[in-house]
């Protein structure tokens, strides 16, 4: 069986080393010591010199703890079980319930072959104009809510979780108040969606390592999930967290840092992550929306910076509203030259517009005088931003299309807006509202 | 070959410290033993009895005193008929036909075969028995899809060779010995349909280089017009994320007027590489009316595929680019994206603990990069006809700050730059190049002094929309105005392009001259109008117009009625001095 080691040599930070032979490359261990125990996984092996990160930190282990080798990587229990139930982001239950051994799965498995993917081609429905309308979600899309602390990104997630049409909600929570952790539990549960969901949760409290488990723990269940053809959706909040624990890994092992101190790979493990989003080819698909919290709201900061590459767009959570510049969803195009044949005018133009409206109102401030044009923009704006950014909003993609119409003839003449003419013959509301006349 | 083998003392991410005993190539091929797996890895430094690997597969579950096996070769490629269509990862492996063998995921150690070893192809000789031919002579040909792939005397031989054995025609598949040929010291040289070459190396069987002048027509109204592209020219697009540079790029795969396209999705996302592979062989070439497809090869390497193979992924697809510039074609190769490629290079050095440059960039990264940019290029072969291999990279700088190594050292050695920016993408404003920071030392496709005037327009426009932020619209003469409105109407009906109309998305060259010409003339004719209003209304709808005569086939009536229209419109304006 498994040698067990007593003499550890080094401990740094959360990482050990012990000398050892017959040891795996990400091989788990179990250190245990009188006041404790914890997992442990082989991060870097130098002649017989193995370093390990311990999960539960390095604080209060005595260099004499046992180290157990356990002959696997990672792994996390699959069944239908997981449904309903709390788990810590080892994999140890967090509610009552009995800890699931049954169905071991590796985690971090290796990446999709492209050639078995499809192209996504189903509209998730929301409900939340900026996003049906402006930057439609898209099944199997991946797409991080970029916004600094305080925003209500993780009411958003929530709300988002509830109304889109999924079988199964994976929830990853990394670094997350214990009180939010709540909230989404609760939430869940009020809706009757708790019973579809499973949680794996990393509180600010618990020790860093078992932040760095969390993502992948949650996209190899996920990915169990879907190759039963369901639909998955996985919210994970919050990224930022993720990237600095690895950052925290990375100085205690020495390693060159590359950007603000984070490790040089720090895409490559973000995109392996994020790139488990896939609608299968003949099976079922996983969505991924993650909150990527900005610091000092600078989204040149390496994990949002890298995040937008990786990501297929991004929501801008600014003020509780969905930002429309920068906010993008990329693979909207695959979608919303089905909905109607409106939605990519309105789409474009409404945008162009409010482009305007952001112009005129610098104008306003440095004190200019208001042409007539820029009288219409500001009564445009301000009905854009009420009627159709305020999260509150809550109508279906249709209605909210519709109102788009409205908004614009009542601020507007047809030849002002740019859009064609063919459509505006169709769609152009013949009720101009008495109050829109100047 | 005998052999060679090391063993593991050390393992940290997808490096290996391996030591052996007898001697080994830098940048030879090793494979990793571990559990009934091979890993394929690369030699990248030796330093006395000890060699550093990158593994270009995962590395969970080696173990120090595994086994790794050297191959004395360095990493290379299978070159002959049978590439086109394919689909590619970094290291050659056809993934369609791996996913035949392992399903929904990527199997660590699965390498197959990249040229179908079953498929039989019709050859025809093209010389006797008897001949003297040199490298890169055509000794046969196979068709390939649209084309008529020349089988070459292998570009590894030297001096003249005589012809001591050729097939009749007949078919073969790629195995089969097709010519035997005597080489200067009486040697003989088995010939099959397919040869192998190192990625690294350039293949250099060509009389000269040429300089680059014919245009290569991207059907892009921006590019063409404003920041051409020449065949066996080099240009990079840098742009921070969500500008478009992925769009930009499939436009072009599908549109450039070239003879083979190569894609190398390079640490990118895999979904976008699924519409190319899905799409394409749906869509018809607009030259040949076959499927896009036959005259694609996409080498895909995303970003969550291993590091390692990332790096790989662009010198595999250069070397293929070179191969089919060897029979006289042009080929587009289109990088996406080279940033991801110089991040692998960085994560490898960073391994190595090497002294970091800027960023953490090692400090070898430009000379890296210029000498993968320098693989294109237009030549003139031996047999006396042209071939070009013309390389666009896409770059994305952290931040999208241009200031940063990977854009500084690419801009150092291309022939033109298409910056996309920000404020352009968020005012949706497609393809968002940005017109005054961009440049190109290509020849345009339409008339220079036409141009030069619209870039004077483009950059006096935007001087007086500056100027309009600080002393207002009403401190700004209608002179001034109009050039203002003159130049956002440019901007709006020329350089902006709907990517997804079936008319707009694509401009052909003919059109861009015929239709550059007549907004150059609106352009220069002197306008008078009552107040500023009236000027903004005027070109409102101007811009509306022209916009619906941009949807409208070009040999349509109502592209004619159109004109007459705008044509109309200039002269109820138009000041008679």
């Amino acid at each position: 069986m498994h040698k067990v080691y007593h003499r550890i040599e080094e401990i740094a930070g959360n990482v050990i080393m012990v000398k050892a032979a017959g040891v795996t490359y990400r091989e788990l261990a179990r250190v245990t010591w009188k006041n404790g125990d914890s997992l442990a996984q082989v991060i870097r092996m130098n002649g017989e010199r193995v370093s390990l990160q311990v999960f539960a930190g390095g604080r209060g282990i005595p260099t004499d703890a046992r180290v157990r080798f356990l002959g696997h990587s990672m792994q996390t229990a699959f069944s239908e079980a997981l449904l309903g139930r709390v788990f810590t982001g080892s994999g140890e239950p967090r509610d009552r319930g009995p800890s699931i051994s049954e169905n071991m799965i590796p985690i971090g498995g290796p990446s999709v072959n492209p050639a078995k993917r499809i192209i996504p081609r189903n509209m998730v429905r929301t409900g939340i104009p900026m996003i049906d309308v402006f930057n439609t979600l898209v099944e199997s899309q991946k797409l991080p809510i970029f916004s600094v602390a305080g925003e209500p990104y993780n009411p958003l997630l929530a709300r988002i979780a509830l109304q889109a049409e999924v079988d199964v909600i994976i929830l990853g929570g990394m670094g997350l108040k214990h009180d939010e952790y709540l909230f989404f539990r609760d939430t869940l549960e009020e809706h009757g969606a708790l019973s579809r969901s499973v949680l794996f949760i990393h509180t600010a409290a618990d020790p860093t390592v078992e932040c760095l488990m969390v993502p992948d723990i949650c996209l190899a269940v996920a990915e169990q999930y879907a190759l039963q053809n369901k639909r998955v959706l996985v919210l994970l909040t919050d990224m930022t967290n993720f990237a600095d624990s690895m950052k925290e890994i990375a100085i205690t092992m020495e390693q060159i840092p590359s950007n603000r101190g984070y490790p040089g790979d720090l895409y490559s493990q973000l995109a392996a992550r994020y790139e488990k989003a896939v609608d299968f080819d003949s099976a079922g698909s996983i969505t991924i929306l993650a909150a990527t919290t900005m610091p000092g709201d600078d989204v040149t900061h390496p994990v949002p910076d890298n995040t937008g590459y990786i990501t297929e767009g991004q929501f801008y959570l600014r003020n509780n509203r969905i930002e429309p510049f920068g906010s993008l969803s990329r693979l909207k195009q695959l979608v919303n030259s089905k909905t109607r044949k409106d939605h990519r005018t309105i789409m474009n133009t409404m945008i162009q517009l409010y482009a305007g409206f952001k112009e005129t109102l610098e104008k306003q401030a440095m004190g200019f005088r208001m042409s007539a044009w820029d009288e219409k923009l500001l009564k445009y704006g301000e009905r854009f931003e009420n009627e159709l950014m305020s999260l509150s909003v809550n109508i279906p993609l249709e209605a909210a299309l519709d109102l788009g119409w409205q908004i614009l003839a009542d601020c507007f003449e047809p030849a002002e807006t740019g859009i064609p003419s063919a459509l505006t013959e169709q769609f152009w509301p013949k009720d101009k509202k008495a109050s829109a006349k100047e | 070959m005998s052999e060679n083998i090391g063993k593991i003392v050390g393992v940290n991410g997808n490096l290996l410290t391996v030591e052996f005993s007898s001697p080994v190539i830098q940048n030879e091929v090793g494979y990793a033993h571990v559990k009934g797996e091979k890993l394929k890895s690369e030699v990248i430094r030796i330093r006395g009895s000890r060699a550093e690997l990158q593994v270009f597969e995962d590395t969970t579950g080696l173990m120090v005193g595994d086994d790794v096996q050297f191959t004395g070769e360095l990493l290379s490629v299978e070159l002959g008929p049978g590439l086109l269509s394919q689909v590619y990862d970094g290291l050659q492996n056809p993934l369609p036909a791996l996913a035949a063998e392992a399903g929904f995921f990527l199997k660590r150690g699965m390498y197959l075969q990249a040229l179908d070893r079953a498929k039989k192809w019709a050859f025809t000789p093209a010389v006797k028995k008897g001949a003297t031919v040199s490298p890169a002579d055509a000794l046969g040909t196979v068709p390939e899809g649209i084309f008529e792939h020349a089988i070459m005397v292998p570009f590894h031989l030297k001096g003249k060779l005589t012809v001591e054995e050729i097939s009749a025609a007949g078919e073969y598949d790629v195995e089969k010995v097709i010519a035997r040929l005597k080489d200067a010291e009486g040697q003989l040289v088995e010939v099959k349909m397919y040869q192998r070459w190192p990625v690294k190396i350039p293949i250099r069987q060509y009389a000269e280089r040429l300089r680059p002048t014919e245009p290569l027509v991207t059907k892009v109204r921006i590019v063409d017009t404003f920041f051409p592209v020449a065949r066996g020219g080099t240009y990079c697009i840098p742009g921070p994320f969500g500008a478009g540079k992925t769009v930009l790029q499939q436009i072009t795969s599908r549109y450039a007027d070239v003879d083979v396209v190569i894609i190398a999705a390079c640490g990118e996302r895999a979904g976008e590489v699924v519409e190319t592979l899905r799409e394409f062989p749906e869509l018809t070439d607009p030259r040949t009316g076959k499927s896009l497809m036959e005259r694609t090869l996409i080498i895909c390497n995303t970003s969550s595929m291993p590091v390692a193979a990332r790096e790989a992924s662009v010198y595999t697809a250069v070397t293929i680019a070179e191969y089919y510039r060897q029979m006289g074609l042009h080929v587009l190769l289109l990088a996406d994206s080279t940033s991801r490629w110089a991040q692998a290079l960085r994560e490898v050095s960073g391994r190595l603990e090497e002294i970091p440059g800027e960023e953490a960039f090692p400090a070898y990264l430009e000379s890296v990069i210029a000498s993968f940019y320098e693989r294109g290029g237009i030549v003139r072969l031996n047999s006396g006809k042209n071939g070009s291999v013309t390389i666009g990279g896409t770059v994305s700088p952290a931040g999208g700050n241009f200031e940063e190594p990977v854009t500084q050292s690419t801009l150092k050695v291309v022939g033109a730059f298409h910056g996309l920016s920000r404020e352009r993408s968020d005012a949706r404003r497609y393809p968002a190049i940005d017109p005054l920071d961009s440049w190109s030392k290509y020849f345009s496709v339409v008339d220079e002094k036409d141009l030069e005037f619209a870039r004077r327009v483009l950059r006096e426009g935007s001087e007086v929309n500056q100027m309009m932020k600080v002393v207002g619209e009403e401190g700004t003469s209608i002179d001034d105005f109009q050039l203002y409105l003159k130049s956002e109407y440019l901007d709006a009906v020329y350089l902006q392009q709907d990517a997804y109309h079936e008319i707009d998305g694509a401009t052909s060259a003919e059109r861009q001259k015929y239709v550059f010409g007549v907004i150059a003339k609106i352009m220069r004719t002197k306008m008078s109008f009552a107040d500023k209003e009236a000027a903004r209304r005027f070109f409102q709808n101007l811009t509306q117009v022209t916009k619906d005569w941009n949807r409208q086939d070009m040999e349509s009536e109502e592209f004619r009625a159109l004109e007459e229209r705008i044509e109309k419109m200039i002269a109820e304006v138009k000041e008679y001095a």
